[in-house]
């Protein structure tokens, strides 16, 4: 179960709308960065602190493309290649990404350094290509560039 | 045109609301609790403003329907949900002048008799989650936000629900059942969420471009401003371009600027003096428009007669380089992706017609796809719930369109002659 302290953050979330179930996008989030990703004890965890039925939790997890249903790599790219990133070059980025460094697109690399999530626009199209590496954002992205930016992503 | 949205970005601390109260902030709020609520619904109306979002629908029509609504309490949300490809206009609001539309959301819950408002904001946004949520403690911290705003007994408690990455959140009805903790699959309409909305509440769901206008129309007074732009929808606008232009970005212009003007005069043209292809005028689900087509003033009115629409005033612009069946083939990826799979014929269709554009686009295309891919976008039209499938038909129907003989292509020659 949740430690104290995150148990009372999850009770301030829920404060702030008039039904529990509200609270629950907003607790997978923590529950995600308390375990890494959404496990099957994460999302019992949420379960039983929003006292919903474990399935419901599960359902609506798994209808939202930034929660995580496997382990991912220490570091999580999310390269967008949507159309205004795709005609600026985005597509050969994913393959770089994958040669370079050996993590293929939706996949993790072998030596679980990077997680590689095709994203589908990420806001960033008048500086495209755009990638977030975890939460930091990158963009007017080349080869040479997420050479430089990966290697402060040990 | 002063710049009313963008008004102070240049400065580095524009998200601070010292600097942000130094630039006239928060003057707008202290002239509208001395007033009526209605009168300032009034000024809303002879505005003549439409929702920033995608369908331009009056506002202040939206907002008498929630407010002859007697049921209480009712709920203001932001949708912030910016995902429309293409689309990055309320991103510089949300992270460089936050203040603005937390001023635009206090008046207007104000106007509405809503006294708890969300910003429901995408997932991907991370940063703009971090500076609107410093932003909001300020507020409070000086009582634009509270249960006693500027000591006036007013109530407005505010706070940034965060999105999980799903398109169609964008929906407001599926933003509401994504609010209350569901999956964002759109409702049935009627009943609208003015009258059944988040917790079966009366709903305003508001863009963030909208809700920003709103102090300026209470600073100026509605009819000076229904003078900004074009006359059927008034206002200053911000049109984001991306693509093969040298100057990319977003452009607070008066509304019904012309496409041209935007593309040539202000993004400074196509880059490396390349060739006009083709123009996507207001995010992906908005039918493409061939280059001999961008005379037309960009604005809710004039568009659909222009053979397309306005949609979130996003212009995506292609030089002859861009291939147009992989851009249809990647667009109909996304909206196979984001369909919430709930009506039929958007579900299934998106999956085929992505289907048909890959094999095309791989030289495995047969004669005959062409109708095929018609025959399939006919079907989705006007057969689901919210206008998903209706954009991702729209897509297809506009491209071949303009462009068949670069479909036929493909088909006749068994490749893309675009890819080295």
């Amino acid at each position: 179960m949740f430690n104290d302290t995150v148990l009372k953050e999850i009770e301030g979330i829920k404060a702030k709308y008039p039904d529990r179930r509200s609270a629950l996008l907003p607790s997978l989030y923590i529950a995600q960065r308390e375990f890494g990703w959404l496990s099957q004890e994460a999302m019992t965890c949420v379960a039983r602190s929003l006292n919903l039925p474990e399935a419901v939790v599960r359902g609506t997890a798994s209808f939202y493309s930034m929660y995580k249903h496997r382990p991912a790599g220490r570091h999580v790219i999310q390269l967008c290649t949507n159309i205004s990133c795709m005609i600026l070059g985005a597509e050969r980025l994913v393959d770089f990404l994958e040669t370079r460094y050996g993590v293929p697109a939706n996949g993790t690399s072998g030596d679980g350094r990077f997680s590689l999530v095709i994203m589908e626009c990420i806001g960033a199209c008048g500086t495209a290509p755009a990638m977030l590496v975890n939460t930091d954002f990158y963009d007017n992205l080349s080869e040479k560039r997420i050479e430089e930016i990966l290697e402060n992503y040990k | 045109m002063e710049k009313v949205l963008l008004k102070n970005t240049d400065n580095p601390d524009s998200a601070d609301i010292s600097e942000y109260r130094k630039a006239g902030g928060y003057r707008s709020l202290a002239k509208a609790v001395q007033m009526e609520p209605r009168d300032i619904v009034e000024e809303v109306k002879k505005s003549g403003i439409r929702g920033r979002g995608g369908a331009g629908f009056p506002t202040a029509m939206k907002w008498n329907f929630a407010m002859a609504d007697p049921k209480f309490p009712k709920y203001l949300i932001c949708n912030a949900d910016e995902g429309e490809p293409g689309t990055f206009k309320d991103r510089p609001i949300l992270e460089k002048n936050p203040h603005l539309l937390i001023e635009g959301m206090v008046i207007s819950g104000y106007a509405l008799g809503a006294e708890y408002g969300y910003i429901y904001l995408r997932g991907e946004y991370p940063a703009a989650k971090d500076i609107l949520e410093a932003a909001i403690e300020q507020a409070y911290r000086e009582k634009f936000l509270g249960d006693d705003i500027l000591g006036k007994g007013i109530r407005f408690r505010l706070s940034v629900h965060q999105g999980a990455g799903a398109y169609i959140c964008g929906e407001e009805t599926a933003l509401i059942e994504s609010i209350e903790g569901r999956k964002g699959q759109p409702r049935t309409k009627p009943p609208f969420p003015v009258n059944v909305g988040a917790w079966s509440m009366p709903t305003i769901v508001n863009n963030v471009e909208t809700l920003a206008n709103i102090p300026y129309i209470v600073e100026i007074g509605g009819e000076a401003y229904s003078a900004i732009g074009s006359s059927d929808c008034p206002g200053p606008k911000l049109y984001c371009v991306s693509g093969f232009v040298e100057k990319p970005g977003v452009y607070e212009l008066p509304m019904g600027t012309s496409l041209r003007d935007i593309i040539y005069k202000h993004a400074g043209g196509i880059k490396n003096n390349g060739k006009l292809k083709a123009v996507i005028p207001g995010g992906i689900s908005t039918p493409v428009l061939p280059a001999d087509g961008i005379d037309c003033a960009m604005d809710f009115v004039a568009m659909p007669k222009a053979g397309s629409m306005l949609g979130s005033g996003a212009v995506i612009v292609m030089d002859e380089s861009v291939c147009m069946v992989r851009v249809t083939y990647r667009a109909m990826k996304f909206f196979e992706h984001e369909s919430c799979g709930k009506c039929t014929p958007c579900r299934e269709g998106t999956d085929w017609l992505r289907k048909i554009l890959e094999r095309i686009e791989h030289g495995k295309g047969r004669e005959g796809d062409i109708e095929l891919l018609s025959d399939v976008a006919g079907v989705m039209s006007g057969r689901t719930f919210c206008p998903l499938g209706d954009g991702a038909a729209g897509v297809v129907t506009g491209m071949i369109r303009h462009f068949r003989n670069e479909f036929e292509e493909h088909i006749r020659d068994k490749q893309c002659k675009f890819r080295n």
